[in-house]
């Protein structure tokens, strides 16, 4: 089933001397369940078609069907409830909250949901165990590793129960054993929770992970394997 | 966890965030500080005018506030004292003749107002005899006696039991004079009072003047200020036939002297403008503070709008950051200015050499510190109003970034 449905999508942005397409014309159909890999080299695009999917930024042209929803037609609170309840981010810098604990920055995500204190601390204390965080609750971001901090930011995302995990560049600030980790960990998830899973990377360890991989330049795709 | 997360968010920064809370203590010792100085000062100023020299309620002939014509007086009146001294508000009633003269002696004269009354009943009243510092206040056993200021004892070369010559027009508008014998010399904190004003019994100066019998004033003393208004109404229901009939008027403190009372108002418009400029300055350092630590965190406020918190909780979480700044920063302050308040109120503040100045403007040289309940609250209100506002400008530039550029920037 297709959960993300891209049709002629476009991005120019005008607010530089030369116009710039970052996006030129992507048409891309997502279904749930994929571990999918965008890749390309740097400059191509692969960011801003992350953004557009997650929501972050507005096409100029073309339509995102999310679920079956165009999210071009939502409002900006709209499109911030949407983000919240259907997409999962997972960023480079991992972007913990630095004065939550690890149970806490997972909690925080399920509290702007409105779930109940105890529901979001027992689903917190499951997705951190998920995660291979067990006996880190209440480590706050600076006392973990790069990989443990990825780690809180997956079962973050995972809190939110998203209909699809967007990571950009998630394994760039990670050494090879916390690459491995974090992608292992990400493939069981995919596997046993039928998450959807796109990630924008130039990783070859990451690449050989993915079990589809669209490759961008220029703003178009260029290949889909 | 909003809540939770501003007040973390407080202690990233703990040198920044001391330094706000610091300049908050300082604002509000300041502001409490000096409001504690003047209104101490005001209120001793008000409350020795009342103890020593107005007392709280008077009662005068209706024309003899406007022209201290020696025929002026009050018929019968026995009559008023008694229904003050009935009320369980009242501490005490006292008859006065009060005239205009000039005192001398061989070596110098001068003007004043010599006051006659009845010691014992005057004693309830007005605390001039607390105030005696050398000799004794007048008792029915002296011969002709007058207690004068120390001030004008200087200025006429007295000593005890000096003679003092007293001239004034009489009853029929004679130039008459008399002898008095200076029993006692008093000192306040009003070095103008002091030499003006002379006290001797009410029979000597009724007997010198022509009108032995009759009064100028009746002064009423309560045991609690703020309870003059009530007496005042009930004394006003009870005598209102006189008054309508224009044989009495009676007056507040407030009504006799409208500079104290001006001077009260004024004190807290003065104590309130220097506490709203103070916070000012202090929004400005903490817009400035917060405008800082907002920069800081763009990349983490971009983030948190990414992943699906509204602009209105980011606001609230700015907000209660800088609200929690301030309302540490209140209660230190409001504590550290309650101790200095307290320490002063018991202790005073002796302006020493500067004494004898403040003297000549009738404030005592040491000042005993007041602040009321009120002050303290509103100083804390508007410190947090202060925050609330100082808020606005830094959540509004944390609203206007782009959650995009944000992830941009991370990546």
């Amino acid at each position: 089933m297709s959960i993300i449905q891209i049709n002629n999508l476009h991005k120019t942005y005008t607010d530089t001397k030369v116009p710039v397409k970052a996006v030129n014309g992507i048409s891309l159909s997502i279904e749930e369940g994929e571990f999918t890999a965008i890749v390309g080299p740097s400059g191509s695009g692969k960011t801003t078609f992350l953004n557009l999917m997650g929501g972050l930024d507005t096409p100029t042209e073309g339509d995102i069907l999310i679920g079956g929803k165009n999210i071009k037609d939502l409002n900006s609170r709209q499109l911030i409830d949407f983000r919240l309840h259907h997409i999962g981010f997972v960023f480079q810098s991992y972007n913990l909250i630095p004065v939550l604990t690890a149970i806490e920055n997972v909690a925080f995500i399920m509290e702007l949901q409105g779930i109940p204190k105890k529901e979001r601390h027992q689903i917190a204390m499951e997705l951190l165990k998920k995660t291979g965080l067990e006996g880190k609750e209440n480590y706050r971001p600076g006392e973990l590793s790069g990989g443990q901090q990825q780690r809180v930011s997956v079962a973050r995302a995972l809190a939110s129960k998203p209909k699809f995990i967007l990571a950009d560049e998630p394994t760039a600030n990670l050494d090879s054993a916390s690459t491995e980790d974090l992608l292992n960990m990400m493939a069981e998830l995919n596997k046993s929770e039928n998450m959807t899973f796109i990630f924008s990377t130039h990783d070859k360890r990451v690449m050989d992970k993915a079990r589809r991989i669209v490759t961008i330049d220029d703003g178009k795709v260029v290949s889909d394997v | 966890m909003i809540a939770s997360i501003a007040w973390r968010n407080l202690w990233r920064n703990k040198l920044r965030s001391l330094i706000i809370i610091a300049a908050v203590v300082v604002g509000i010792l300041g502001g409490v500080g000096s409001d504690g100085f003047m209104e101490g000062m005001v209120d001793q100023r008000v409350n020795t005018a009342i103890a020593n020299e107005l007392s709280n309620i008077q009662l005068h002939q209706p024309d003899f506030l406007l022209n201290n014509e020696i025929n002026y007086t009050i018929p019968n009146p026995d009559q008023y004292i008694e229904v003050a001294n009935q009320m369980p508000e009242v501490k005490g009633a006292s008859k006065r003749i009060i005239c205009g003269a000039m005192a001398s002696t061989a070596t110098a004269a001068t003007s004043v107002l010599i006051c006659g009354v009845i010691p014992e009943q005057e004693k309830k009243v007005t605390g001039i005899y607390k105030k005696v510092i050398s000799g004794n206040y007048l008792n029915d056993e002296q011969r002709i006696p007058v207690v004068v200021g120390k001030k004008l004892a200087d200025k006429l070369e007295l000593n005890l039991n000096s003679k003092l010559i007293v001239t004034l027009a009489d009853s029929s508008g004679t130039i008459t004079y008399g002898a008095f014998i200076v029993v006692g010399m008093y000192q306040t904190s009003n070095n103008l009072y002091d030499e003006s004003h002379i006290f001797v019994r009410i029979n000597d100066l009724g007997k010198l003047a022509g009108i032995t019998g009759q009064v100028h004033e009746i002064a009423i003393s309560l045991f609690d200020n703020k309870q003059t208004s009530l007496v005042f109404d009930k004394l006003s229901s009870s005598f209102k036939q006189q008054i309508n009939n224009k044989l009495i008027d009676m007056r507040t403190w407030e009504q006799l002297e409208p500079l104290l009372k001006s001077m009260i108002e004024m004190t807290a418009f003065f104590s309130y403008l220097f506490l709203i400029i103070i916070l000012i300055a202090l929004a400005f350092a903490i817009i400035n503070t917060m405008t800082m630590a907002i920069l800081e965190r763009k990349r983490e406020i971009g983030m948190l709008m990414a992943i699906g918190m509204t602009r209105g909780k980011i606001f609230t979480m700015i907000m209660l950051e800088t609200l929690f700044l301030a309302i540490v920063g209140g209660l230190v302050g409001l504590l550290m200015s309650y101790g200095l308040v307290e320490y002063y109120a018991h202790y005073g503040l002796d302006f020493g050499s500067m004494g004898s100045g403040m003297s000549y403007i009738g404030y005592d040289s040491i000042v005993y510190f007041k602040v009321t309940d009120g002050f303290y609250l509103a100083s804390f209100i508007l410190v947090a109003i202060t925050a609330v506002l100082s808020s606005i400008s830094p959540s509004i530039k944390a609203l206007k970034l782009n959650p995009v550029d944000a992830i941009r920037e991370l990546n």
